[in-house]
């Protein structure tokens, strides 16, 4: 079927085995263009055809055609909207103004078809019939409509869908999570559990900026990481255990026998010899506390670092400890401006139970502190560099560990606090004098 | 296109609106063997790439198909992932963090129809609509931002160079013969949407050149203070130029400041950057977020310029191709990119990817530059 624009650049990315979005695109074009359900779609039907013609156009000249938004969203709210306009309204006046929803997805991204369905139609009818699955920061996207159709949109996610928008601009941003104990061994905490309760808790800080900039909470569920918290998250909760790593010594044996594939079979495609437990598992641990004797399995947990090598080599022989939590740390982000910063660790291990009563109070005393002091888009992870680790002790009341530090300071300029040292910083000028001449 | 209401007042917004009610709960979508065995799982196994069995303590098990996808998916594409979920999967079906889709079933005997179900469907080009893989020490899916399709500071696409990456490294995304995983990131610019900064291989767009300035406009379209507060080197100042004649408000830009992040075009639509010579690409490589042995790390830059060539941008894949060979061929068994790089010496790895160092190469932006410099005489001498 001929479509509105020549897409010869666009064409090119059709071949070739990965999944062309192009080939999505002009799908969903001829969809909307042959209209066989009737739909009386609420934008106009040659979104996807526009969206084409646009990105062509940006393949020829190398450059966007895009413009930055300006204020649409819907009443009440400060975020969940991007607008967003082209810079050729006239070219291609179906994608003249394509504004972006962010829609707050389930925690740990489990669908059934059922509520997908309800979430195409709508964008169907109101939208673009294009979204994102998912944006970077975890949301639904739909990508694309104009702005009438943005209280309508938000008004039959509310009554029908039983749904709320995400977050955008100067505010908690839409939380996300691992899929956790759903469907994982590893799984310290309930990331899901967790990430649902804060979403809620935190509504009014997810919709209405307050913020002197995005604010972002991840859950992992181990220190493996899977959603990035660690460099993609202002506040950083991590799954962690206090106590001993569980030993199955039969199963040990089994992988030393080779019975079963270290890393749960994950390096299968190639033939990297029979599994060696000493330099696979005891020499690369960080702690250097595992011992293999040739037959018995030793771990010196007091040593271990919860670097989850040693478990995710042999997920059937080793598990988790028992006495779970997890650690939070703060402040990652991407580089503008000082250079990009991966979370520092604040608080090395706290429980996760509902009413999470403790996780709250560190979080509320973290943004009290930088709705004070952070400046105009600083994130807390500038605000913690620029006033310094210690500040941020003081203003969540934690007391300094060892753990906090890869080392000490390197340099002597302690700042001490008046009361730390005694009598004060108010000398005698004339009682100094008496010992000592001008 | 008769306008149809929702229900939606615009005379009284506020009647019967209903806010702040969060997203559905998660525990409506468990497929039933997930919610039975929430947090009872014992251990998993990957049976192929793309496969894996995860067993409960019940002795339940379930099996999970996992498939690539590009992000930027409509709604018919979705509507046919309904289909098969519908069909094998009693309905249920999730997201993975990396764009990846996964289809899940409570016995091994449903696996085959589902695979062969996935792999049978082929878009009109050719390419897999369901390619299985993603798992273990392989390549999963490239995380990625909005590009030409959506952004207005973007330095290059997003979709595009994912696509013509994913299709170069297709054979390891379907396969699991790397070392470790290795994970690729797109960011189109420079704010990093796509926090890209800690991946195995980074994809980045980047301005190399100043804002142009529309002075004659300037001062109508835009707040001039707060484009010159969102300049994060305060390289804007508020200045008067002549215009036919007219002395008009406007801005000077100290261009030997300008990081050419575009957030004065944020602010200021009069202040584009885009620049088809000026904008490329840069690759970022041994960055990593798991804990996994050593500590999480960040990307560093390996090549500052490489053209920004739709519609296949061949000089990026084929520099993430040959990285990712040397690194295949040359890294131990569990070793990160980032960890293989420090082991052997950055200067080792620029010799053995056929890499040139360049003086863009070294780190000159404030303090943490100097901790990057080599305090030491010890260092590989390299051909």
């Amino acid at each position: 079927m001929e479509l509105k624009h020549k897409t010869p650049l666009l064409d090119e990315l059709e071949s070739g085995p990965w999944p062309s979005f192009v080939s999505d695109l002009k799908r969903e074009a001829i969809s909307r263009k042959t209209n066989e359900k009737g739909i009386d779609y609420q934008c106009p039907a040659e979104m996807p055809e526009d969206l084409l013609g646009v990105v062509e156009l940006s393949y020829e000249h190398g450059r966007t055609h895009w413009k930055h938004g300006g204020i649409v969203g819907v009443f009440g709210y400060g975020g969940g909207v991007i607008g967003r306009y082209c810079d050729q309204p006239e070219m291609f006046p179906a994608v003249a103004h394509f504004h972006t929803i962010r829609i707050n997805q389930p925690s740990g991204k489990y669908y059934t078809t059922e509520y997908l369905e309800q979430l195409m139609s709508l964008c169907e009818r109101r939208g673009s019939g294009l979204t994102n699955m998912h944006g970077s920061t975890g949301d639904i996207v739909f990508l694309g409509s104009h702005t009438p159709q943005l209280e309508e949109i938000f008004w039959e996610l509310t009554h029908n869908i039983n749904q709320d928008l995400g977050g955008s601009g100067g505010n908690l941003r839409t939380p996300s999570a691992c899929l956790g104990m759903s469907r994982c061994e590893y799984a310290c905490i309930d990331t899901q559990a967790l990430c649902h309760y804060m979403t809620n808790e935190y509504q009014d800080e997810l919709h209405r900026p307050a913020f002197p900039y995005k604010f972002k909470f991840k859950f992992d569920g181990c220190p493996n990481c899977c959603v990035a918290s660690i460099a993609r998250s202002d506040l950083s909760f991590i799954g962690t255990w206090k106590d001993d790593i569980r030993i199955d010594a039969e199963a040990v044996k089994a992988y030393v026998g080779g019975e079963l594939k270290s890393n749960a079979g994950a390096h299968a495609s190639r033939d990297w010899g029979p599994f060696d437990i000493q330099k696979e598992v005891v020499d690369l641990c960080p702690g250097e506390c595992m011992a293999w004797d040739g037959s018995k399995l030793a771990i010196d947990n007091s040593n271990c670092t919860r670097c989850m090598h040693c478990i995710n080599t042999m997920p059937r022989a080793l598990r988790i400890g028992q006495d779970t939590g997890l650690s939070m740390l703060v402040g990652a982000k991407a580089p503008i401006l000082d250079g990009a910063q991966i979370s520092s660790l604040l608080v090395p291990f706290i429980k996760a139970e509902e009413p999470y009563d403790e996780i709250k109070e560190v979080i509320e005393n973290l943004w009290d502190w930088w709705m004070e002091e952070g400046k105009n888009r600083e994130r807390i992870g500038e605000l913690m560099k620029r006033q310094g680790f210690q500040k941020m002790l003081e203003v969540t009341g934690l007391k300094a560990t060892a753990q906090h530090v890869k080392e000490p300071r390197s340099n002597p300029y302690v700042f001490w606090k008046e009361d730390e040292v005694p009598g004060g910083w108010k000398g005698d000028i004339n009682e100094f004098r008496k010992y000592h001449q001008r | 296109m008769a306008f149809i209401s929702s229900g939606y007042n615009p005379d009284k917004p506020m009647e019967n609106r209903i806010t702040d009610i969060g997203p559905r709960s998660y525990e409506e979508f468990l497929p039933p063997v997930i919610k039975k065995n929430f947090g009872k799982w014992l251990y998993h196994e990957i049976l192929e790439p793309g496969v894996l069995v995860h067993v409960a303590e019940s002795g339940d098990e379930v099996f999970t198909v996992r498939v690539g996808a590009a992000r930027l998916m409509t709604v018919s594409h979705i509507r046919e992932i309904n289909e098969i979920a519908d069909k094998h999967c009693d309905g249920y079906l999730r997201f993975t963090t990396r764009n990846n889709i996964e289809f899940m079933v409570d016995s091994k005997d449903k696996v085959e129809p589902l695979k062969q179900d996935l792999l049978s469907r082929k878009q009109a080009g050719g390419g897999f609509k369901f390619p299985i893989g993603g798992t273990g020490a392989g390549v999963t899916n490239i995380v990625h931002t909005q590009g030409w399709v959506h952004c207005h500071t973007p330095a290059t696409d997003a979709s595009g160079p994912v696509k013509a990456t994913m299709d170069v490294l297709f054979d390891d995304f379907t396969s699991m013969r790397m070392p470790a995983q290795v994970r690729v990131a797109l960011a189109c610019c420079l704010n990093m949407c796509g926090a890209v900064h800690c991946s195995d291989i980074a994809i980045l767009g980047y301005h190399r050149k100043p804002p142009i300035l529309d002075h004659e406009y300037l001062d109508k379209m835009c707040e001039i203070p707060l484009a010159i507060a969102a300049c994060p080197t305060a390289a804007i100042k508020p200045g008067k130029v002549e215009v036919g004649g007219e002395t008009i408000k406007s801005v000077s830009v100290n261009n030997d400041r300008c990081m050419y992040c575009g957030n004065c075009y944020t602010m200021c639509p009069s202040m584009p950057l885009a620049d088809t010579e000026g904008d490329c690409i840069v690759l970022m490589v041994g960055g990593k977020i798991s804990n996994r042995i050593s500590m999480p790390k960040f990307s560093k830059v390996v090549v500052p310029y490489l053209p920004n060539n739709p519609p296949r941008w061949p000089e990026t894949t084929d520099a993430i191709k040959k990285i990712i060979e040397v690194y295949a061929a040359d890294a131990n068994k569990y070793e990160r990119l980032g960890e293989w790089a420090e082991r052997i010496g950055w200067e080792k790895f620029f010799e053995k990817c056929g890499l040139e160092f360049t003086h863009h190469l070294i780190d000159d932006f404030r303090d943490p530059a100097y901790f990057t410099w080599r305090q030491s005489t010890q260092f590989k001498f390299t051909k």
